[in-house]
């Protein structure tokens, strides 16, 4: 195949999949990510990483009243990684420690094609759908939700892999 | 001159699609290499024609394995310049005859307070085995150094004289940084050992070295020399460790079992002559023979040639990625110090986030820390994107990563950066970014 041939073939097709990855909303959370203001009060918190490709979350809870009242994340990673932690401080704010991992199981089991009877209603967190057709993203994904499992596991470091 | 069309055509592999009919541009030769047919056809004729165990059977096929893996010791030998068969040791990969090293000159050479000198650009499996021998003799018995890189991402040489005093007693340093690209100078290294008046042991990781450039056992004047034959053509399961012969015999063994003695007795044992003494149990007898392949299928080629092409390729794709002028590119300058091998980053598309959508394109890179974590804290990134070349990489290659890296950072918008002001930029990082700017920002840059 000549290489100008290929170069147009390139540039002609748009790439549906990269759409489905990378939605508005997930861009949207990763530009500007939430959860990023200070504690005062550290109740819970785990260190999580992903030692195959460096992502690193930090992630600190406040609670009051058995509720989670504020969520503190730190670290670097993809925008896979740093969307979904986005989501979870929205998401977990003001909801009970059961609750919150009942969304996290949720998530879970959406991301390994478990299916539930009725379909969750995960609000922003449905986007990450998307990312199931890359495999070895679903770790970016999760990376978060089993830092936050962890933190109230009481564990202070958790390497996935 | 590479007729480069041609011998793309010894690569089945390279004719493949990805994805919805995208050809393959695998820039990922840092990690592992494609093999030509003549590899692959000597491993089916092997396991097709004379499959046997090796150094025992009496038999015709047994005579036939052990020739063939004994004349690729042979080929090795002339290879990398080795003086003698004896300092050739088949391991798995570089990793094991590290290993192998670190245990066996852990256990007949070093003693308390003796030290090791590292430098900061290596690879983890030229890290860990002498973390784990220092763990083995006491941490506090043998002290691990660093010798630093300068900030045109070189080794210090400076610092490598005077770290070495008379309780150095290994350096263990890559000749070629797998995230760097940088070359390092072993024989300049070899010199400044010998005019101190101490006399460490000097092993080179050439994983990354072996397979681009024409190297000499006997010229670098080194104790040790390792590298694996899945990054030169060969299959994966196939490592060597060149060694001086002499030292080879002082060691102790390394793992025990079959084939690595000449004699066991109820009360005990007795080593094998070298380089046997190191090669435990039925070796890795057919891929060691398609590694013979892959020597003889790089030196038709010509390892000069290779450099010379993936020197071109080197400075075509550094010169291509000026136009990303927010783009951090590490590693020296000057391109023949960094032959082969570009790492990035850039603060806005995550490396990660960068592979996935040029593998979008067909285009094979590798994001993540490349087993170089100490060297990603001192660069102060979490993970970096690296494209790597080989021989058959082409041009054309580098401008459809080129074109689709364009098209990455245009889906998360960086040309955006380039609109607003410093002062916001500043203030909001990278947020304020919106996919309207990011479409002038192509139309720009094409």
């Amino acid at each position: 195949m000549g290489m100008q041939t290929l170069m147009e073939k390139m540039q002609n097709n748009s790439l549906p999949q990269l759409d489905e990855l990378y939605k508005e909303i997930i861009l949207e959370h990763y530009r500007k990510p939430h959860g990023r203001e200070p504690l005062e009060r550290v109740d819970y918190e785990a260190e999580g990483m992903n030692p195959l490709c460096g992502d690193e979350v930090k992630l600190c809870l406040q609670l009051k009243n058995k509720k989670i009242e504020k969520i503190h994340l730190d670290g670097h990673g993809c925008s896979i990684s740093v969307a979904s932690g986005s989501m979870l401080a929205d998401m977990l704010r003001g909801k009970t420690i059961s609750e919150a991992k009942e969304i996290s199981k949720l998530l879970k089991d959406m991301m390994h094609n478990k299916s539930t009877e009725v379909k969750p209603d995960l609000g922003d967190l449905e986007a990450l759908e998307g990312v199931k057709k890359f495999p070895v993203r679903i770790k970016c994904a999760l990376l978060p939700w089993t830092t936050f499992e962890e933190a109230l596991a009481g564990h202070e470091h958790i390497e996935i892999s | 001159m590479l007729d480069v069309e041609k011998i793309r055509k010894d690569f089945k592999i390279l004719g493949r699609t990805i994805w919805d009919n995208k050809s393959l541009v695998y820039l990922d030769n840092a990690a592992t290499t494609q093999k030509p047919s003549s590899v692959i056809n000597t491993l089916i004729n092997y396991y097709e024609n004379y499959n046997a165990n090796i150094h025992r059977g009496v038999h015709k096929l047994a005579e036939e394995a052990t020739t063939a893996y004994e004349e690729v010791r042979q080929k090795v030998k002339n290879f990398i310049g080795a003086s003698s068969n004896e300092e050739v040791v088949f391991t798995r990969n570089t990793t094991e005859s590290i290993n192998l090293l670190a245990y066996s000159l852990g256990e007949s050479f070093l003693k308390s307070g003796d030290e090791i000198l590292l430098s900061e650009m290596e690879h983890h499996s030229n890290i860990v085995p002498w973390y784990m021998l220092r763990d083995r003799k006491g941490s506090k018995s043998i002290k691990i150094k660093y010798i630093p890189i300068n900030k045109n991402y070189e080794l210090d040489y400076s610092s490598l004289k005077k770290l070495i005093n008379r309780k150095t007693k290994i350096i263990s340093i890559t000749h070629k940084s797998n995230v760097l690209g940088t070359v390092n100078d072993i024989k300049k290294i070899s010199r400044i050992i010998k005019s101190s008046s101490h006399s460490p042991l000097l092993v080179v990781d050439a994983a990354q070295s072996a397979p681009h450039m024409k190297l000499s056992f006997k010229d670098l004047k080194c104790d040790f020399l390792a590298f694996s034959s899945h990054k030169m053509c060969g299959p994966t399961g196939v490592g060597v460790l060149v060694g001086k012969k002499d030292l080879f015999e002082k060691m102790s063994p390394f793992l025990g079992g079959g084939e690595m003695i000449r004699k066991v007795t109820f009360e005990g044992f007795t080593p094998n002559d070298v380089p046997w003494k190191f090669e435990a149990g039925t070796p890795n007898i057919a891929d060691v023979i398609a590694f013979g392949s892959a020597l003889d299928y790089l030196e038709k080629i010509g390892l000069e040639n290779i450099y010379e092409h993936e020197l071109k390729l080197t400075e075509y794709t550094l010169n291509k990625l000026k136009k990303f002028n927010f783009l951090k590119i590490y590693g020296p300058k000057e391109p023949d110090k960094r032959v082969g091998i570009i790492t990035f980053s850039n603060p806005v598309v995550h490396p990660h986030d960068i592979a996935t959508i040029l593998d979008q394109y067909g285009v094979a890179i590798r994001a993540g820390h490349h087993c170089a974590q100490p060297l990603m804290k001192k660069l102060s990134v979490g993970a970096t994107a690296r494209a790597s070349f080989y021989f058959y990489n082409t041009f054309e290659e580098i401008d459809i990563f080129i074109d689709a890296l364009t098209k990455a950072f245009d889906y998360f918008a960086v040309g955006a950066c380039k609109e607003l002001k410093k002062d916001e930029r500043e203030k909001d990082g990278n947020a304020n970014i919106d996919g309207k700017n990011a479409k002038q920002f192509t139309t720009t840059i094409r």
